[in-house]
């Protein structure tokens, strides 16, 4: 069950990640659009009445990069110029998409990784200090 | 009360009169203040028929991040101090890389709505002050902080996504990613004032003698292709992206000065007019329209062509934004120059270079000329009001009766695009 006293922010985006391991967005009752990113309005009809939604998990990878010139965050988790990672772009089976890091790719062949494929989200690690939605191939 | 774009007109029209620009590089003993300054001085000794500059009355200043790349905040006041424009208004304009772009459309709208006839806006930025991974740090603030950038998403990053999606979609392929680079730098070697005044042909010369004498192995390239695909040489940065894909860290500037079309035949014989301008805001990659488009530049570009009303296919010479090779593809397509997935095409037909039938970058664009972030919007314009003049030198477009240019600048990864299109008066 969703916390639904959990104001519609991105810290309550992140707590369900690391705590819940959920991915929880939001449903606009007036109009039903989907959003995963929690908004507080709905962007689509500018309703106030939201609620949580919790995303099934299941996806397909839209598109992605393999980046080698990686940002500090990223370094210090030992990414880098021969260790590249996968970061792209999931679309949901329920319709949205998100920016998501994609694991259990080999990020150094990318011409190996195929869009479209089937992926699904897997939080196990995910990082307390930066979390973010994570999907992997299934 | 609903709004009409038919409605979206100048209250009075537009001109610009001069354009300047300082040398765009890596510079270690200037700040930005002194970069706006080389390019206020480049304008005004430019200026066919001079100019008082206490008759400046407003100006608009676009600068993406002097704050973190400069500690500085509040420029405005210190570049109207350091041209000598004090007490006139003044005021900075900030939306990442369309930074100077949008403060182009204030200067724009502070003439047309009657309040002023003479204003001048620029654009500056100070990068190399900060490591490489300091820049990517401070670039990446314009994605989003919160559902983009923890995913792992680069600035290099995001648009590596678009071009996955476009090569995944449509014919486009690595070699047309690596040819707008060539091209770039074949109309930069041609730019005095660009940052890599080179073409690819001679960084992979050099890199061949420079192996030589120190008694390395000589890499055996015989075209800039086989340069290009070296690793070595070319090092990916975000598949499928690599090092000449992308823009350099830059510092410069560049300004122009916009007066009411009445008043223009007092600087200039030769003015060009603003004959439409568009600005469009865009999503997040992940929950914008297509993958494969900006729907900002789409929306600006539709605004720019109705406000002037002419087609793309009108269109004779064109600055776009190339922050990355793919950008330029998509940003040919948006504007409507080539169908949906042809733009890689294009340049493979050498239909956008200096000699093409819509030569595209003619400045070296973002790639060669450099792209100090807040400056590029106005650099752009500059480039048009130069083309359109006849004064572009060993890079001018040579067509009979060059009338029209357009620009394109980008904020971000879409999430601004400003387009303006100049015409030549008659």
């Amino acid at each position: 069950m969703a916390e639904e006293n959990r104001a519609f922010t991105a810290t309550s985006f992140n707590i369900y990640l690391t705590q819940d391991k959920k991915l929880m967005g939001v449903l606009c009752r007036a109009c039903g659009t989907l959003s995963p990113e929690p908004r507080p309005m709905c962007h689509a009809c500018h309703g106030r009445d939201m609620e949580w939604y919790e995303f099934s998990g299941k996806a397909r990878l839209s598109t992605f990069t393999c980046i080698s010139i990686v940002p500090e965050k990223m370094s210090k988790k030992g990414y880098g110029r021969d260790n590249p990672y996968c970061t792209g772009i999931v679309t949901l089976e329920e319709g949205p998409r998100l920016s998501a890091l994609i694991i259990g790719v080999d990020a150094t062949k990318p011409q190996d990784i195929k869009t479209g494929m089937e992926m699904v989200l897997d939080l196990a690690e995910v990082d307390p200090e930066s979390p973010t939605p994570t999907f992997r191939p299934v | 009360m609903s709004t009409n774009s038919s409605k979206r007109q100048l209250g009075r029209p537009v001109s610009i009169v001069g354009a300047g620009m300082s040398r765009f590089g890596a510079f270690a003993d200037k700040d930005s203040r002194d970069l706006f300054v080389e390019a206020f001085q480049d304008m005004l000794d430019n200026l066919d028929q001079g100019i008082d500059v206490r008759d400046i009355e407003c100006a608009y200043v676009g600068n993406y991040s002097s704050d973190l790349f400069e500690h500085q905040g509040h420029t405005a006041p210190i570049i109207a101090d350091w041209l000598g424009l004090t007490p006139i208004p003044v005021t900075r304009i900030e939306n990442a890389c369309a930074s100077s772009g949008s403060a182009l459309r204030e200067g724009i709208m502070a003439i047309a709505s009657g309040l002023y006839d003479i204003v001048m806006v620029g654009g500056m930025e100070k990068m190399t002050s900060l490591p490489t991974e300091g820049v990517t740090d401070v670039l990446a603030t314009a994605a989003d902080g919160l559902y983009e950038v923890p995913a792992g998403l680069t600035f290099p990053g995001i648009f590596g996504a678009i071009a996955t999606a476009h090569m995944d979609r449509y014919e486009t392929n690595l070699d047309h990613l690596l040819k707008v680079g060539i091209k770039n730098h074949e109309n930069g070697a041609l730019n005095p004032k660009a940052q890599f005044n080179v073409t690819i042909q001679n960084l992979m010369e050099r890199r061949m003698a420079r192996a030589q004498e120190r008694g390395q192995p000589v890499p055996e390239y015989v075209t800039e292709m086989d340069f290009l695909n070296d690793p070595g040489a070319n090092p990916w940065i975000a598949w499928p992206l690599r090092l000449y894909d992308c823009a350099p860290i830059t510092d410069g500037a560049a300004c122009v000065l916009l007066v009411a079309s009445e008043v223009a035949h007092n600087f200039t014989d030769k003015p060009i007019e603003l004959a439409g301008t568009g600005q469009a805001s865009g999503r997040p990659l992940h929950d914008a329209d297509e993958l494969t488009s900006l729907s900002a530049a789409k929306a600006a570009a539709g605004n720019a062509y109705e406000m002037a009303g002419v087609t793309a296919d009108e269109i004779q010479v064109a600055e776009v934004h190339d922050c990355f090779t793919i950008a330029e593809i998509i940003a040919s397509e948006d504007l409507g120059f080539f169908a949906p997935g042809e733009g890689g095409m294009a340049v493979d037909e050498g239909r956008t270079a200096l000699n093409g039938d819509k030569p595209i970058n003619t400045s070296g664009g973002l790639k060669a000329k450099g792209h100090p972030v807040g400056a590029s919007g106005v650099a752009q314009v500059a480039e048009i009001f130069h083309q359109l003049r006849g004064e572009a030198g060993d890079r001018q477009v040579n067509k009979p009766g060059l009338e029209l240019g357009l620009t394109h600048n980008v904020g971000g990864t879409g999430g601004t695009c400003v387009v303006n299109i100049l015409r030549r008066s008659s």
